[in-house]
């Protein structure tokens, strides 16, 4: 869409837009640049030449099977905490779109977990999961040992995609709902007056509308995934046990900067950059789909 | 609508109650704990009562992890942040829906690429950058020889340092550099009618004036709800500020989050830590609740 | 106050041509309405008067001074836009001030001024209200005292009435030429509202395609239109058209049973032509089937407008109107004749739709201008 009323003063256009464009340079552009070189040279952090290694960096990373675990672990978190976070988001707008009694209250509470900080969340859920305190520990009483993340790279798992579906699925609500509710309600009286009932509609007239928010937020959730879920890692696990919990990001951080393995990070950072890309290209087709701005 | 429908109406209440229940226990079990001593909270189960010690177990963590520095700094860092998106996205986004220069299209790409790559993903050269952040500028004159035409005319080696490790402008700036706001901005200057525009241009004012006389104002709405978002999405960053503020007088709240977690020797004091947690995350949530329309349209809109 | 005068332009987006050439001159204190189907170019006309379109080709110069590279604030024109464009985040005061407020005007003058207009649009009342806390009425005369505020040399109106209901609009109009009388700003009004052009204007000038059809009196338009389009655009019921050819006795032939006498000044070079005929409805009389003249026609349905009626009828698959003053009841199918005075007939040119005048020819526009 464009606007038939605009200025013509160029300089005035540009100087409202360099704040901006100064920033995004110093801090996006010539960082991710960066991050290019350096995966394909090898440097000395602070210091030292680099010397151009081509793909060396990559070889040696993806014939890592550590850097793969981190691969597979982000992917079951991934999908994971995805698939938990808009499957109870979604019923939960379906139904609180119902408008039954307390609605209202449903409506504001099911988003509060949103604005919970990641890592505040993971303590609380350390806390919560924990084998020996907290709510969880009673199974442990009745089945000793069963339930165990400290030591048990599973439960480890479990307990990071629990921590982390639980704020997400307050993102995913707001969006399911707001979706639904820019549904007609003539086309629900419509349906209605067709003779169906309100769990049928739900299947045949809002789900089937609800494809493009679907899509939308399950691309969003897995980048989500990759990035939000660093501060739930570091409080609850550290990565641990033995890896199990090392996700990908983590890893970056943990070689950037623990490691000081620079090139090693950058590589690691623009596969990383690349997953993402993708994942957004393929969100921005549906979204221009959705949205018709002309 | 007339539809009689109760066992479905049931179980849908049954099952948004237990959503409800879901969403509320660990604020509940966070709280609970909070209340108790360190030797009431390590009971198994643990008591669903509150205890008394609410007060005790907050100063200690108040104590342990610095708060009161530590939250000031959460405050003025997700303000600054929350102030410089609405500030710099009103502006970036009113060049690029408001005026026509060669290149604008350019600019526009330019900008909402920033929106795939979140600092996470590019954190490592982020943060070399922040340790000199004229660095940049420095490559170029460097690469383009303007730095050897300035040193063989006036003998001067420049040489740009901008250290912003462990400064609020190391926290802060990076955060500000990305497009979420703009597109939100952009998105709402589309909406406003071209009239608008020209009358004020008939009225005799200039794209300064109309900016600061009209489409500010107009934008109240958009500017409380980027704000509300902001401020919660900079007070719940964690890996930036852990990276960037080694030096404990920049640290903000939720960073000192590991200074909370139980030592794995002896009876772990998870009452301190609950209550900390309760302190630290808090705010945005207090925010949320009261801007709750505000977050949830800005949202909608801001990720669209 | 002042003059406009419009020399050859043009408007064209990317290759796309809106308005082609147009030639017009305005008098000082003259009210002009542009008529014309929407996508006539006749807003994009204005819209170049006020500056906000630039000017493609030709000039447009305002009391003799050519403003093709002026900025709107620097032409002295004032608009009142189709949706008025309140500001609405501010009062109605700070609305109509607003110009002032940029111009710089200190802050009594400001605010006797705006009071001044306040009262000349019977605003007093509302200074303090939002536009969102007024009615349609009131906001548009918000919109008209923010134009009025200006004293501008030039008013210009982008179909101000349309958003209005009828009961309104008619009040309005009138308001609006009671305003005119009093300051006595040139003024152009685009409308696509025949009534409102023909009660507002000295002039119209009537736009098709991006050009100037006609320009005249209402009551020149009305009675003399210069072209096929206007005279199906202006009057209601439209203009009843109908092709046929001049036979050698100068009379119009439709069909074999259905022959106009049309007036014996015609030009003789016309015999054998095919031609457009038109007749308005009003002009038309309805007698009984097989009366001397008339032609034959059944009836099709009738259209009750309380004062009068329109009588709707069938010439073999052409529909002609009929308008009647007196009440008549006709079922559907009732054979009528329709009697035609040659002295109330138009007719046009197939090829180019012009007017051909009786006296003067074929190919002679009717164009004043």
């Amino acid at each position: 869409m464009e606007k038939r009323a605009t200025f013509s003063s160029t300089t005035i256009g540009i100087l409202f837009a360099l704040p901006m464009l100064v920033l995004i340079f110093v801090f996006f552009y010539w960082p991710s640049g960066q991050a290019l070189f350096w995966a394909f040279t090898l440097e000395q952090p602070w210091g030292g030449g680099n010397r151009w290694v081509g793909f060396q960096n990559f070889q040696q990373l993806l014939s890592d099977p550590v850097y793969w675990n981190s691969i597979s672990r982000s992917m079951i978190f991934g999908l994971g905490s995805t698939a938990i976070a808009m499957g109870m988001a979604l019923i939960l707008a379906l139904f609180t779109d119902r408008e039954l009694r307390g609605h209202g209250a449903y409506r504001s509470i099911f988003v509060w977990p949103y604005a919970i900080a990641a890592p505040a969340l993971g303590l609380a859920f350390r806390f919560i999961l924990a084998p020996e305190a907290g709510l969880l520990s009673l199974i442990n009483q009745v089945w000793p040992g069963i339930w165990n993340p400290a030591l048990d790279g599973n439960d480890a798992m479990i307990a990071v995609i629990i921590a982390f579906s639980w704020k997400y699925i307050g993102y995913n609500f707001i969006f399911f709902l707001s979706a639904l509710q820019s549904i007609p309600r003539s086309l629900i009286e419509a349906a209605a007056m067709d003779g169906s009932g309100p769990a049928r509609r739900m299947w045949d007239i809002q789900l089937p509308l609800l494809t493009p928010t679907l899509f939308f937020l399950l691309v969003i959730n897995i980048t989500e995934s990759f990035q939000d879920s660093f501060g739930i890692v570091d409080i609850m696990t550290q990565g641990g046990p033995a890896r199990a919990t090392e996700l990908m990001v983590y890893k970056i951080y943990f070689d950037g900067f623990k490691g000081l393995d620079y090139s090693g990070a950058a590589a690691q950072s623009i596969i990383l950059m690349v997953l993402v890309i993708l994942l957004t290209f393929v969100q921005f087709r549906f979204i221009e789909r959705r949205v018709h701005y002309k | 609508m007339v539809e009689r429908t109760p066992i479905f109406n049931a179980i849908c209440q049954f099952i948004l109650l237990v959503g409800l229940i879901v969403a509320l226990l660990p604020f509940a079990i966070v709280i609970i704990a909070s209340t108790h001593d360190i030797r009431a909270v390590n009971i198994v189960p643990m008591p669903l009562t509150p205890g008394s010690h609410f007060l005790d177990n907050v100063r200690e963590a108040w104590h342990r992890a610095d708060l009161g520095h530590k939250l000031f700094n959460s405050i003025l860092f997700a303000t600054a942040v929350a102030f410089g998106k609405v500030a710099l996205s009103s502006m970036a986004a009113f060049a690029i829906v408001y005026f026509r220069f060669p290149g604008r299209s350019i600019l526009f790409w330019a900008i909402f690429l920033t929106l795939m790559l979140p600092l996470e993903v590019r954190i490592v050269p982020t943060y070399a950058v922040a340790a000199n952040a004229l660095a940049p500028f420095q490559a170029i004159l460097n690469v383009t020889g303007i730095n050897w035409l300035i040193h063989a005319v006036s003998g001067i080696e420049v040489n740009l340092q901008w250290g912003l490790l462990n400064s609020y402008p190391g926290l802060i700036l990076p955060m500000v550099a990305t497009a979420t706001g703009t597109f939100l901005y952009r998105q709402f200057y589309l909406t406003v009618p071209d009239e608008l525009a020209e009358a004020s241009k008939m009225d005799g004012s200039g794209p300064i004036r109309f900016f600061w006389d009209i489409l500010l104002p107009l934008s109240r709405p958009n500017m409380i709800a980027l704000f509300t978002i902001m401020f919660v999405w900079a007070w719940n960053q964690y890996l930036w500020p852990l990276l960037v503020t080694t030096d404990p007088s920049f640290g903000i709240a939720v960073t000192q989050l590991k200074t909370l977690i139980p030592s794995e020797f002896g009876l772990p004091d998870w009452n301190v830590a609950m209550a900390g947690t309760l302190v630290i995350m808090a705010p945005p949530l207090i925010l949320v609740i009261f801007m709750q329309r505000w977050f949830v349209r800005g949202l909608i809109s801001t990720e669209k | 106050m002042a003059s406009i005068a419009i020399r050859g332009v043009r408007k064209a987006y990317a290759k796309n041509a809106v308005v082609h050439g147009v030639d017009l001159d305005i008098a000082s204190r003259e009210f002009i309405v542009i008529l014309g189907p929407s996508g006539c170019g006749k807003s994009t006309l204005l819209r170049m008067v006020a500056g906000l379109e630039e000017i493609s080709g030709g000039e447009i110069a305002i009391d003799g001074r050519v403003v093709n590279n002026l900025e709107p604030r620097e032409r002295g024109c004032a608009m009142v836009f189709q949706n008025y464009a309140l500001y609405p985040h501010m009062t109605v005061a700070e609305n109509i001030g607003y110009a002032l407020k940029v111009a710089g005007v200190p802050k009594d003058e400001r605010r006797r001024r705006v009071e001044a207009t306040a009262k000349i649009v019977g605003l007093e009342a509302y200074l303090d209200r939002r536009p969102a806390a007024l009615s349609g009425g009131q906001r548009q005369r918000v919109a008209m005292g923010r134009a009025i505020v200006r004293e501008p040399k030039v008013f210009l109106f982008d179909e101000p009435l349309s958003n209005l209901d009828a009961k309104l609009r008619v009040a309005m109009r009138a308001e609006i030429r009671r305003l005119h009388r009093r300051l006595g700003a040139t003024s152009i009004f685009v409308t696509h509202d025949q009534v409102e052009a023909m009660t507002l204007g000295d002039r119209l000038v009537v736009m098709n395609g991006g050009r100037i059809e006609q320009v005249g009196s209402p009551a020149e338009v009305y009675n003399r239109p210069a072209s096929r389009f206007v005279a199906s655009f202006v009057g209601s019921p439209a203009m009843n058209l109908m092709e046929g050819t001049i036979d050698r006795h100068g009379v119009f032939v439709y069909d074999a049973e259905r022959q106009i006498p049309i007036p014996a000044t015609l030009d003789a070079r016309l015999v054998g032509h095919k031609v457009a005929l038109g007749v308005r409805a009003e002009a038309a009389r309805l007698v009984e089937p097989g009366t001397a003249g008339s032609i034959p026609a059944t009836v099709d349905f009738v259209e009750e407008l309380g004062a009068g009626r329109v009588v709707h009828t069938d010439l073999d698959g052409l529909s002609f109107a009929v308008s009647l003053s007196t009440p008549n009841v006709m079922p559907a199918g009732t054979p009528v004749g329709i009697a035609i005075d040659p002295r109330d007939v138009h007719l046009f040119s197939i090829e180019t739709g012009l007017r051909i005048e009786f006296a003067a020819g074929i190919a002679a526009p009717a164009n004043s201008n």
